[in-house]
């Protein structure tokens, strides 16, 4: 095990963590100001990469999908909120998990009626594909650096978007105090669904970033939910900068995890069960690692409420 | 004189139809929704297109979706055999879903025919007079893509399958015929599509060609990252990652990949060519190898009915064992397991105009049976 390959490894865990984080803001967002817990987060993401392999596929250009992967899961998010989501707010969890899970249903089949059962061509632009040589001789994919960076300056735009804009301390008031928002005259329902809508466009961002390099069909999104609760959950459920350290930690966590507990028990198991008992573990990992936060910090790392 | 002729007839004629009236349900689980779907879709588009083109009034199919999820495929399958009353069953696609429903039907004196999945568990020990795979023991086409790595020269292959019942059967599969050394052996988590880590690993451990089993979307994300990292060994895998319905999803990352199956759409025999084309006519596009499994399982089964009653078991046994029907693969037969004898093929992956499609190099076994027939006693 090289000094290399554990960079390697590390940046491999951080590209993982921060794509989780593109789809565990939405999530912490939209539970942080709504306080709804949306299992259809994850359909969001499968429309992105939808919209962005059609476009793609019809314009030849991975720019434009990317811009109807947010257009098409921003536009899906505000639809669903003003049909479906509005009518959840006063209910308990329980209704809302069973309304969002039949979303799940209804994006899952409606995609399969469109698109039909096979998945789609989505691949990595041509100015962005291929290795390239960072110091140290790293071969790296380009297209990974890239989603480093796109995620890195969305963290940053969604910081700036929560403190410094009109709109971030509406969010921010309306996580503390949904009903005192409203009554200083705060159009809630305007901010519910413009809230919802960016979670959604930040989801389907994600899915056609990845969808990129993995592939794109229906089901792709139910995954990366359950990571992406596991990442609100460690983070403090409804903060934006907990998703993001959560993220991370579970990103290196797996990634990490995949690699090292293999060949720690390889010193002194046979190679063979070594494998298979090692890969079994750091399945495993992720939800040690969120069973440990909870224990230390019932709240999560930075939640303000348990 | 002539009334007996005539009352012979009229009785031939009882007896043939007193032997074919029955009417025979088949329950069919397999996956229709979820992540794999194309899969299930494939076996049950081909099941019932040789089920339409029989035109038999006695056969009856009911279809049911398992998600992907082995307690759903074991509700469905209670539900069939009790309150459906199937005679029948078949359809899985997964062999950990498999694992969970064979065994219980078999021993309820239901028959099984798989049209895909082959666990090793249930071709040896755990063999049962009415279980019959169509399709393969799961070691097979991975035995074919060891015994073309070793033929082409491989001496340092890193390999890498999910780590499930299929997963581990094909790395002992890619061993048994190999040979060479292992640069790296990993067992990857089912469903991930994140295949770095991996990658890395492969960069770093100095092999001189990569084996890989992922079937479905696992298989397009691992392709599109390899061809991504600039790796460039040779690949070689089993068709699943290969197949019709996921290369187009894959595009040029594939091509030019070599890939070991049973079937493919080039293999020249006349019961092939009508499939080929009858599947395109019927559904508008390019059959896969899982197409033709569930074309063959459906004629298996219509062979044996034109031959027995299904309600007496040991001559419904008997005739579907004589695989009495015009295989898609040429040449078809079942060994001692119940498991099929076949040729299997290298084939490598092209662009037909613009569709990515795969034809066949040379065979790489001939009459190929499983390993495990002989632990196998019934």
């Amino acid at each position: 095990m090289s000094f290399l390959l554990l960079i390697e490894q590390v940046l491999n865990g951080l590209q993982f963590g921060i794509m989780l984080f593109l789809m565990a803001a939405g999530l912490t967002l939209i539970f942080g100001v709504m306080g709804l817990i949306n299992l259809a987060h994850g359909s969001l993401y499968m429309i992105g990469a939808f919209c962005a392999a059609a476009v793609a596929a019809a314009t030849g250009s991975f720019l434009l999908g990317l811009v109807a992967a947010l257009a098409g899961a921003a536009a899906a998010g505000a639809l669903v909120e003003l049909v479906v989501i509005r009518r959840l707010y006063d209910k308990d969890h329980l209704d809302q998990v069973l309304a969002t899970f039949a979303l799940i249903l209804i994006f899952s089949e409606g995609t399969r009626w469109v698109f039909g059962s096979f998945p789609l061509f989505l691949d990595v632009p041509d100015f962005l594909s291929g290795p390239v040589t960072l110091p140290g001789g790293i071969e790296y994919p380009l297209y990974r650096l890239a989603l480093i960076v796109v995620g890195l300056l969305v963290a940053l735009g969604l910081y700036l978007l929560i403190s410094r804009t009109r709109l971030g301390i509406q969010i921010r008031a309306g996580e503390n105090d949904r009903e005192m928002i409203a009554a200083l005259g705060i159009d809630i329902a305007k901010l519910y669904t413009i809230v919802f809508a960016l979670g959604a466009a930040l989801a389907g961002l994600a899915g056609a970033l990845v969808g990129a390099i993995q592939s794109v069909q229906v089901g792709m999104g139910e995954p990366v939910l359950i990571l992406a609760f596991v990442v609100i959950v460690i983070g403090g459920i409804g903060s934006i900068k907990g998703a993001l350290v959560g993220a991370i930690l579970v990103g290196l966590t797996d990634t990490l995890g995949g690699i090292f507990l293999p060949e720690a028990l390889k010193l002194f198991l046979d190679p063979s069960t070594a494998t298979s008992v090692g890969s079994s573990l750091a399945s495993m990992a992720i939800y040690i690692l969120m069973a440990a936060v909870l224990i230390l910090r019932p709240a999560g790392l930075f939640g303000a409420r348990a | 004189m002539k009334f007996t002729t005539m009352a012979a007839t009229v009785a031939l004629a009882i007896g043939i139809t007193g032997a074919q009236a029955e009417p025979v349900k088949v329950g069919m689980i397999t996956t229709l929704s979820g992540g794999g779907a194309g899969l299930g879709i494939d076996v049950r588009d081909g099941f019932m297109l040789a089920v339409k083109q029989a035109g038999n009034p006695d056969l009856e199919v009911i279809v049911e979706d398992d998600q992907r999820k082995p307690d759903i495929a074991v509700q469905l399958a209670d539900k069939m055999v009790q309150s459906e009353k199937v005679d029948v069953l078949t359809g899985i696609i997964w062999s950990n879903l498999a694992m969970a429903v064979v065994p219980s039907v078999t021993a309820q004196g239901k028959f099984y025919l798989s049209p895909n999945a082959g666990p090793s568990a249930l071709a040896g020990k755990g063999c049962h007079p009415n279980y019959f795979n169509v399709a393969w023991q799961n070691d097979n086409l991975h035995e074919a893509a060891g015994a073309y790595a070793k033929e082409t020269g491989y001496k340092n292959s890193f390999i890498l399958a999910p780590n499930y019942p299929a997963g581990k059967d094909a790395l002992t599969g890619y061993k048994r015929f190999y040979g060479g050394d292992l640069a790296g052996e990993i067992y990857t988590k089912l469903g991930q599509t994140d295949y770095a880590a991996e990658l890395a690993q492969i960069r770093a451990s100095g092999a001189d060609s990569v084996f890989f089993f992922l079937p479905g979307g696992m298989g397009i994300s691992f392709l599109k990252q390899y061809a991504d990292s600039g790796i460039d060994l040779p690949v070689v895998g089993p068709a699943f990652s290969f197949d019709q319905g996921i290369l187009q999803a894959v595009g040029d990352a594939a091509l030019g990949v070599k890939n070991t199956s049973q079937w493919n759409k080039d293999i020249d025999n006349e019961a092939n060519k009508a499939f080929v084309e009858a599947f395109q006519a019927e559904y508008g596009r390019l059959p896969s190898l899982y197409a033709s499994q569930g074309y063959d399982t459906a004629n298996l089964l219509l062979s044996a009915m034109a031959k027995a009653d299904v309600k007496d078991a040991d001559a419904f046994r008997a005739a579907l064992k004589e695989a009495d029907f015009a295989s898609t693969r040429g040449d078809f037969k079942f060994g001692p397991n119940h498991h099929p004898i076949q040729d299997i093929y290298v084939r490598e992956v092209i662009k037909e105009g613009d569709v990515f499609t795969n034809k066949i190099l040379a065979a790489a076994l001939t009459d190929h049976a499983d390993a495990y027939a002989g632990e196998c006693s019934m």
